[in-house]
């Protein structure tokens, strides 16, 4: 979006209130998007909204509404607030601006205990607390880097599966699922840090349909126009669901959703924020049909996260609830492992199967540990295990439970690898 | 074991059966939706038709007890590119390859289900066998001759009279093949039901004094079950009456309209926008049917209340002096969203103003 092709004018300024306010009274705009920046675009907005800059200049804001953004987006008390209205599930927690509180909720509600800052990018400054020592390292950091010096703390709800629907809505309520994803790792692992699938996988009709509704009527309640991400987390043995977030804008995953679906997001939210329903814009595609439909797939999408591990050897590489992932892939196969693979060759790390030279030297021990807590190699490590003839289902390996959404799909790994190897070259020869 | 799919049209593609093995022929359709397989091949309107899934990945979280749309699967066979043999959600009571088993039902899976389903978008639907075995020409030209599907509806009706309680408005509900979540959307608002087989006269019908009269959803054309039509057409005026998808059909015929065979019809699990013409809003809908009201030729008390966006055909219709008020696609969903399970209230409503 930020390149002369698209765009009348690019300022490339420091993202400040004080030189937005320039770039204001330079180009007079009528109003402004708050939704086409990512968090960063919100949190602006919101910033020159509250300040009086945005009135003082008569700029309007089109789209999701300020009060929108505030209520759905990062102020966590007043989206919790919102969802018991309406009768959403939401995770026990509670808002504490300093330690002495924390300390004491999470004692309230148990550990594992899940910190989320409000108003950062990327889960910053955030994480799982197992202990009070590390309740306390966390809160701290996360204390600093919020623009409000609020902090949310929630009992952890690891494990659940993690499902996340791209939803837009118009101005006279017209909303729509443009695509649902599920999370292969589950609740504990950010989202940017997962290997997504799309669509769901493991969800029968009665629990799409649920989470699909959820999402719906959250964003009508809200009053979203245009784009929005839900991410809700499911039981993995019930029909019980919470809300874990929504991002009030164009973001990350609607790149993925888009992408995978074909569904113009970015630009149908532009014209929704113009004020155009969902059934006065044009399909792009079809030429016929109108963007107010939801796109159903015949194919399966992957997305695997793209790490800098290699560029910062040192760094920690176990994923948690801290973003960490500077890029993605994403494949498009018409079976699960087709995809798999296919991302896991265009991730240029090397490799070309789900064999890994490292995990393979590993001793089962050691994997069994690795697994346990994710990095970006996991999948390998999963796969060793697989291979060595780990049973998954075990219950009382309970410490791999999350794990056990990944065993469904990974059938293939029970071969050995040279079988892999001809997996691989009939899985090429068919797409040639 | 080998099997292949012989359509009418010459082509055929080999691939592998799984379920009963035992061949069947029927009329090849697909259907769109990415979740809902097991709803749809318990759903009776299904029946006569062998049913082919876009959807690559069939069986991923098995099938239940809990999800049947009627007492059984009722497609005469099932089209997958891939079932699941290690089902993973934990409600999975069965896996698809024995589910179809036990059911005495065949699936194919292992071919090109993108490029069949381009077929019949292109040619329309049409007659299809699942072989296990070779077939030559006049076998083959046998089977597709002697298959119709215009007893279709007695075969999926109710034999018996059938009464679930409630308190409130008492329903007299025509069973053309009705789904189970039709009867729990009514049941959920309360009202007393008494559900009739298809064919059930109009005398029996007013007999019971019901409150308004819901005609089912079910397979089928319906022009093949006239008879049916004429009981429809001595209940007009005496009773509200509402309707869903072949109940809405029959209205429309009852009434003096028409209706048309769509080339490869509406059969989607959930993505069919259509638009309430009172209050302009676009709902998301599930769809499954191959016959649609004309607009054309509809009869001069009635108004067209709901519109398909796709292709602008009839999806819902009020008359303006009787109480009837019938809708084309599935406000009870299952599979597909809910969006539109506000109408039943509406339903509700409308038979309770007597």
């Amino acid at each position: 979006m930020t390149d002369k092709e698209v765009a009348d004018k690019v300022y490339i300024e420091p993202l400040t209130i004080p030189f937005l306010e320039k770039v204001i009274i330079k180009e007079k705009p009528d109003s402004v998007i708050a939704g086409m920046g990512g968090q960063t675009g919100l949190n602006l907005a919101v910033e020159l909204h509250d300040s009086g800059i945005l009135e003082k200049h008569g700029v309007r804001v089109i789209g999701t509404p300020i009060d929108s953004i505030k209520e759905g987006g990062e102020d966590r008390e007043t989206f919790k607030a919102l969802m018991e209205e309406i009768g959403q599930p939401v995770i026990e927690s509670k808002i504490v601006t300093n330690m002495e509180d924390g300390v004491q909720f999470a004692s309230q509600i148990g550990y594992p205990v899940v910190v989320r800052p409000a108003y950062t990018l990327g889960g910053a400054g955030g994480g799982i607390a197992e202990d009070r020592e590390e309740l306390k390292q966390i809160l701290a950091s996360g204390l600093q880097l919020s623009r409000v010096g609020q902090v949310l703390l929630e009992k952890s709800i690891k494990g659940w599966k993690e499902v996340e629907y791209e939803v837009m809505r118009d101005a006279a309520g017209n909303s729509i699922t443009v695509c649902n994803m599920e999370n292969i790792d589950p609740v504990g692992v950010h989202t940017g840090d997962s290997i997504v699938v799309a669509p769901s996988q493991t969800l029968s009709d009665v629990e799409y349909q649920m989470l699909r509704k959820a999402s719906l009527d959250i964003i009508n309640e809200v009053g979203i126009i245009g784009g929005c991400n839900v991410q809700l987390a499911l039981h993995p043995d019930s029909f019980e669901y919470a809300i874990i977030e929504i991002n009030p804008r164009v973001s990350r995953s609607s790149a993925l959703a888009s992408k995978a679906t074909g569904y113009p997001i970015a630009k149908v939210s532009a014209k929704l924020a113009l004020g155009l329903t969902l059934d006065e814009i044009q399909n792009a595609v079809t030429k016929k049909t109108q963007a107010c439909f939801e796109p159903t797939l015949d194919y399966c999408v992957i997305k695997i996260p793209k790490w800098p591990f290699d560029k910062f050897r040192r760094a920690k590489k176990t994923l948690g609830t801290k973003m960490m992932a500077t890029g993605e892939v994403m494949s498009i196969g018409n079976t699960f492992e087709a995809a798999l693979l296919k991302a896991v060759r265009s991730l240029e790390i090397g490799q070309y199967s789900l064999y890994h030279k490292k995990a393979a030297k590993r001793d089962i021990d050691e994997l069994k540990k690795r697994v346990q807590v994710p990095d970006d190699e996991r999948l390998f490590d999963v796969a060793e295990l697989i291979r060595r003839g780990y049973r998954m289902e075990k219950k009382s390996v309970r410490l791999l439970e999350w794990i056990s959404s990944l065993l469904i799909r990974l059938k293939i790994l029970l071969m050995q690898k040279r079988h892999f190897e001809a997996c691989l070259l009939m899985i090429l020869i068919e797409i040639i | 074991m080998n099997a292949k799919l012989i359509l009418e049209n010459g082509t055929v593609f080999e691939g592998k059966a799984f379920g009963y093995l035992k061949e069947t022929v029927g009329e090849v359709v697909f259907n769109t939706g990415m979740t809902g397989y097991q709803e749809i091949l318990t759903d009776p309107s299904y029946y006569g038709q062998i049913v082919t899934m876009t959807y690559p990945l069939i069986g991923n979280y098995g099938l239940n007890l809990d999800d049947n749309e009627s007492s059984g699967v009722k497609v005469k066979g099932f089209i997958v590119r891939e079932k699941s043999d290690a089902p993973n959600n934990w409600r999975c009571e069965f896996e698809i390859d024995e589910y179809l088993n036990r059911h005495k039902i065949i699936g194919l899976e292992g071919i090109d289900t993108r490029a069949l389903t381009k077929m019949i978008r292109n040619s329309g639907t049409m007659k299809g066998i699942i072989a296990v075995r070779d077939l030559t020409d006049s076998q083959i030209k046998s089977k597709f001759d002697s298959f119709h599907n215009t007893t279709a509806v007695a075969e999926v009706t109710t034999d018996v009279v059938k009464e679930i309680e409630g308190d409130d408005i008492h329903i007299a509900a025509m069973d053309f093949g009705i789904k189970n979540n039709i009867l729990r959307s009514f049941k959920h608002r309360n009202c007393k039901i008494t559900v009739f087989p298809a064919f059930t006269k109009a005398e029996e019908i007013l007999a019971i004094n019901p409150d308004g009269i819901f005609l089912s959803n079910g397979p089928g054309d319906p022009k093949d079950i006239i008879p049916a039509v004429e009981e429809v057409k001595k209940l007009i005026g005496k009773k509200p009456m509402t309707g869903i998808c072949l109940g809405h059909q029959l209205i429309a015929l009852a009434l003096g309209g028409d209706t048309e065979k769509l080339k490869f019809g509406h059969r989607g699990g959930a993505n069919h926008p259509v638009k309430d013409l009172s209050t302009g809003r676009v709902m998301i809908t599930s769809q499954n049917h191959g016959y649609v009201v004309k607009e054309e030729g509809l009869p001069a008390g009635v108004e067209v209340t709901h519109l398909n966006l796709n292709d602008y055909t009839v999806e819902g219709m009020k008359h303006k002096e009787h109480k009837i008020y019938s809708i084309q696609f599935h406000p009870e969903a299952c599979p597909g969203p809910h969006d539109t399970d506000p109408i039943f209230d509406e339903f509700v409503e409308l038979m309770k103003g007597e």
